[in-house]
């Protein structure tokens, strides 16, 4: 009863101290000036400071050029299927609570092929930081319209501008059920990138961020202008948000104090179309966690299990 | 409302047995509209039968609705149990005794050819006195149909004996059926009684004794009011036996395996796997996933097998079809997992509760590209059992999906097998945390075998992204070509490398002769009975049945080039030579019958049908007998 449990799989904490270099594996292959780039770099800085353990780390993604992002880790590494990465991740963090589990998926990734998964791993609210690179594009496919391109985008799907209005994902994300953390970013503002994924990772459930990004290849037009002008963003700011250096709260020019633990102002807020809101729109540390639920059983024994299965056979007898 | 006793007599049953007929085996039917208890009375008669001691197959008789409107042809509800006094591994053929709670839901039965002239018909007779004029015609008309069919029909004042006892016969009257069958056939009362306290277990004492009453009053009417009433002599028990059906079997499997986590979306007729894991999985350290759907269920168990703990997960059709992306890359990144496929009628949605074994050809293809892994099928309830742990061993040995097919007659069929002696080796190993090798390649394929050992997450310095686009031995993702043929050729020879373990199978008669039957599932009683009737009728006949379907056994074409002629038995469509337009030349053949052509150059034939019902020795004995006379 007492004795080995040997699933729980506790590795006594490592003496290593790691560095940025053993999160990074193979360069990154996506291209010049893509968003991808700069949420590496932070989410890799991210790993450092909470000292991940490398091998106690997974990184799982869909299909997209986003997806390739566990390849540039250092970590274990979940490249699966378009839009089924929410499963994967979900079923690896189930019976193994040791781990460390991201999300990499792109907007097709996710809203659109994943769209159902999606949903309910809002629902499940399992320890994860999900990073959703919204480009507003289908990248690796090469420029098809996707569930997030803004109505009148001209693409190979819809050479005359596409025809319906977009999924709007943070407020897709705020309508689920047992939602708990939902915030939103851009690829072109590092400082904010970083200290919302940081937040993330700190938060005991299920961490939704949609990092707004760019990509120069196929949407080459759609953030120039908001990327250069400090006026496109507005910033949802609170002593429970973001943290932000103050020196960095300062560039922003459009300020809102939003406390996080209101969905309904943040829901008020996901609409806000005269500018990209940044921020946390919303958190709760209260919700059940279906992960507590999946490791509550775990480390029993052989001889625990055979007695056990014993007495449920001899219900059997004849 | 508690169905309470009107007058309590706290009698045992009383009637004497005289002149019982000795028979070696029985078949007996119950069929009524949904909702009525039909199968629980069936399956407590084989239950107590088992415990007897005697030989038992049962086959469920599903309706496609949940509550069909009563009283309707097609709403046939109910259970065939055969009882014998060996060991009984299919449902027999025509019933000897069928009891009907209405005259309707005969007729389905009738025109499934389930009974024969002289089948005794005890039916119950409330309806000749209705008081609707037209159920009173229905019901006489069919009472004059079956007699001219040559049923032995016996009406039966099964409402009014109930109310003797209980305020509302609906409830309870099969027990009232179940004691007088107990009656007919000599069954234990104690072991009877046992069974019914064992069902309302969770009920009043009220209603346990309600329950008791209409059992003896069952036993005792039959008794005193039927003239005839047989022994079916039991078998001396030497070893423990457990009774269950192939599904509880397979979740016992899945215990006794180790395996922590089944990830499922509910679908008849796999369903009721994760129903008995459900109850029962947590004890034992284990937890049910119910997914959002069946993609998102196979996901599930492949994050949870990559992560070390090997996972199930259980379908039927239509959710076997929706997990093939994730079966194609759980062969191309190597990660175990066991697929179980209870196989349901088909295409589509198809014949959800009814038996076919129609999916052989999609385990096996079902997947884009190349995708071998391992397929096996279960032929008896014990298998099922068994099966389960040998999938978990095969797929980690292998570092494969391995799908393990059975089917609804296994599902829902009850049959007792010896009782498993729990072993501490068939449990998943704790899983491996130590530091990785330092060099190999989380595919480093052995030359020999295409075998690789897998890095788990938490294994230091075994850190490597898994992916579905081809890669080296490193995972990384290929840019050259040559490594996608060469990665290919290594997870096939993984196929080659367990079928070199495998036996010869088994031949069942001489080893050449005029016929030789394959089979491969749950026709195996069938067939091994068939033949066997055959054999003693002098043909020379022999039947070998596959368990194996990738890889195959070996020696499958030396064995058939002994007989003249090579046949499978399977429950899946092929096209007859003679219909409209099929010729030798388009004509379709069964599936196995398809592969084993492919596989061994032999001009394998087949005898197949896709009437959702299980293969009966009669029909296979049948077409023995016009295919040696040819
Ligand atoms: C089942 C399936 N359907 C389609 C594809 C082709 N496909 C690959 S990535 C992709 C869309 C990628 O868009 P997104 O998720 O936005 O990622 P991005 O490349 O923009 O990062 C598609 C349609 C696929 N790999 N699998
Ligand atoms: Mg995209």
């Amino acid at each position: 009863m007492f004795g080995l449990k040997p699933d729980l799989c506790s590795v006594p904490m490592p003496e290593t101290h790691y560095g940025v270099d053993d999160y990074a594996k193979s360069t990154a292959r996506w291209c010049p000036g893509c968003g991808g780039h700069s949420i590496l770099s932070s989410v890799q800085k991210i790993c450092k400071e909470k000292q991940y353990v490398p091998e106690k780390t997974v990184f799982v993604s869909g299909i997209g050029c986003s997806s390739r992002f566990p390849h540039y880790m250092g970590t274990y590494g979940f490249h699966g299927l378009h839009g089924r990465a929410f499963p994967v991740a979900s079923g690896i963090k189930f019976r193994r609570p040791d781990l460390n589990v991201f999300v990499i998926t792109g907007d097709g990734d996710c809203c659109s092929i994943g769209a159902g998964h999606w949903v309910h791993a809002v629902r499940y609210n399992m320890k994860m930081v999900v990073l959703l690179f919204d480009n507003s594009i289908y990248g690796l496919t090469k420029k098809q319209t996707s569930p997030t391109s803004a109505i009148g985008t001209v693409s190979n799907t819809h050479p005359k501008g596409s025809v319906l209005p977009p999924i709007n994902p943070i407020q897709t994300t705020l309508g689920i059920s047992n939602a708990s953390f939902v915030a939103q970013t851009t690829d072109w503002n590092p400082a904010h990138m970083y200290a919302t994924i940081r937040k993330a990772a700190d938060h005991p459930g299920f961490a939704f961020v949609r990092i707004v990004q760019r990509c120069p290849i196929f949407m080459k037009d759609l953030y120039a202008d908001k990327a250069a002008d400090p006026d496109s963003v507005i910033l949802l700011s609170h002593e429970n948000g973001i943290n932000l250096d103050p020196a960095i709260a300062k560039t922003f020019k459009r300020v809102i104090e939003h406390d996080p633990s209101d969905i309904h102002k943040a829901r008020e807020y996901a609409e806000l179309r005269d500018g990209i809101p940044v921020g946390l729109f919303y958190q709760n540390t209260e919700n059940p966690c279906y992960d507590d639920y999946g490791a509550h059983n775990l480390g029993m024994t052989v001889a625990e299990k055979t007695q056990a299965l014993e007495e449920l056979l001899d219900k059997y007898m004849n | 409302m508690e169905n309470q006793i009107i007058e309590p007599s706290g009698l045992r049953p009383m009637g004497t047995r005289k002149n019982s007929k000795v028979v070696d085996q029985t078949v007996v039917e119950i069929v009524s509209d949904s909702g009525e208890g039909a199968q629980k009375c069936g399956q407590s008669l084989g239950s107590i039968s088992a415990k007897m001691g005697n030989g038992v197959w049962t086959v469920e008789i599903i309706p496609a609705e949940i509550q069909p409107p009563a009283r309707s042809r097609e709403g046939a509800s109910g259970i065939r149990v055969r009882i014998g006094s060996k060991k009984v591994t299919n449902m027999g053929n025509h019933a000897n005794l069928v009891v009907a709670l209405n005259e309707q839901v005969l007729y389905g039965r009738l025109a499934q050819d389930a009974y024969k002239e002289g089948t005794v018909l005890l039916i119950e007779n409330k309806w000749a006195n209705h008081e609707l004029e037209h159920i009173r015609n229905q019901y006489a008309e069919a009472i004059t149909e079956f007699k001219a069919q040559g049923l032995d029909v016996r009406e039966i004042p099964m409402e009014t004996e109930c109310l003797k006892l209980v305020r509302d016969a609906q409830k309870g009257k099969n027990m009232w059926v179940l004691g007088m069958l107990c009656g007919i056939y000599g069954r234990d009362m104690e072991r009877a009684e046992e069974q019914v306290r064992g069902i309302f277990r969770k009920k009043s004492e009220k209603i346990i004794s309600s329950n008791l009453e209409l059992l003896s009053a069952g036993y005792d009417w039959a008794l005193n009011n039927l003239e005839f009433n047989y022994e079916i002599p039991a078998m001396k028990l030497d070893v423990d036996q457990v009774v269950m059906n192939g599904n509880e079997a397979m979740s016992f499997g899945t215990m006794a395996a180790g395996i922590e986590l089944c990830s499922m979306y509910p679908i008849t007729p796999a369903t009721s796997v994760s129903h008995h894991l459900a109850e029962n999985f947590e004890k034992v350290g284990g937890i049910v996933h119910q997914a959002e759907d069946e993609i998102a269920a196979i996901g599930f168990a492949i994050g949870a097998s990559y992560a070390g703990k090997t996972a199930l997960t259980v379908t039927s059709g239509p959710g076997l079809a929706l997990k093939t992306e994730f079966i194609g890359l759980a062969v191309m990144a190597e990660i175990p997992l066991v697929i179980i496929n209870v196989q349901r009628g088909g295409p589509s949605t198809g014949l959800p509760t009814k038996v076919e074994q129609s999916d052989m050809l999609a385990a096996i293809y079902g997947e884009t590209g190349d995708a071998p892994k391992i397929v096996f099928a279960a032929a008896t309830i014990e298998e099922c059992f068994h099966f389960v742990i040998l999938a978990r061993k095969l797929a980690e040995t292998f570092r494969t999906p391995v799908m393990l097919l059975s089917d609804t007659n296994l599902a829902t069929g009850v049959q007792p097998f010896p009782r498993p002696k729990i072993n501490s080796e068939w449990f998943a190993s704790p899983i491996d945390q130590s530091a990785w090798k330092e060099g190999v390649g989380a595919f480093q394929w052995s030359a020999e075998t295409g075998i690789s050992k897998r890095p788990i997450p938490g294994q230091k310095g075994g850190m490597y992204t898994l992916t579905g686009l081809a890669h080296d031995e490193k995972s990384r993702v290929a840019y050259d070509p040559d490594i996608n043929q060469r990665s290919a050729e290594h997870r096939s020879r993984k196929m080659a490398a367990f079928q070199q373990t495998l036996k010869r199978p088994a031949i069942n008669g001489d080893a050449e002769g005029d016929l030789l039957l394959v089979g491969w599932g749950s026709t195996l009683g069938a067939i091994e009975e068939a033949v066997a009737k055959a054999q003693e009728e002098g043909l020379k006949v022999s039947s070998i049945h596959l368990r194996f379907l990738l890889p195959l056994e070996p020696g499958l074409k030396d064995i058939f080039s002994r007989f003249k002629k090579v046949v499978t038995v399977e429950l899946n469509y092929s096209d007859k030579v003679g219909d409209p337009m099929i010729t030798s030349e388009n004509r379709r053949y069964s599936q196995l019958a398809w592969y084993l052509r492919a596989h061994t150059l032999t001009d394998v034939d087949c005898f197949s049908n896709v009437f959702g019902q299980p293969m009966s020795p009669a029909k296979v004995l049948q077409f023995i007998q016009n295919e040696v006379k040819k």
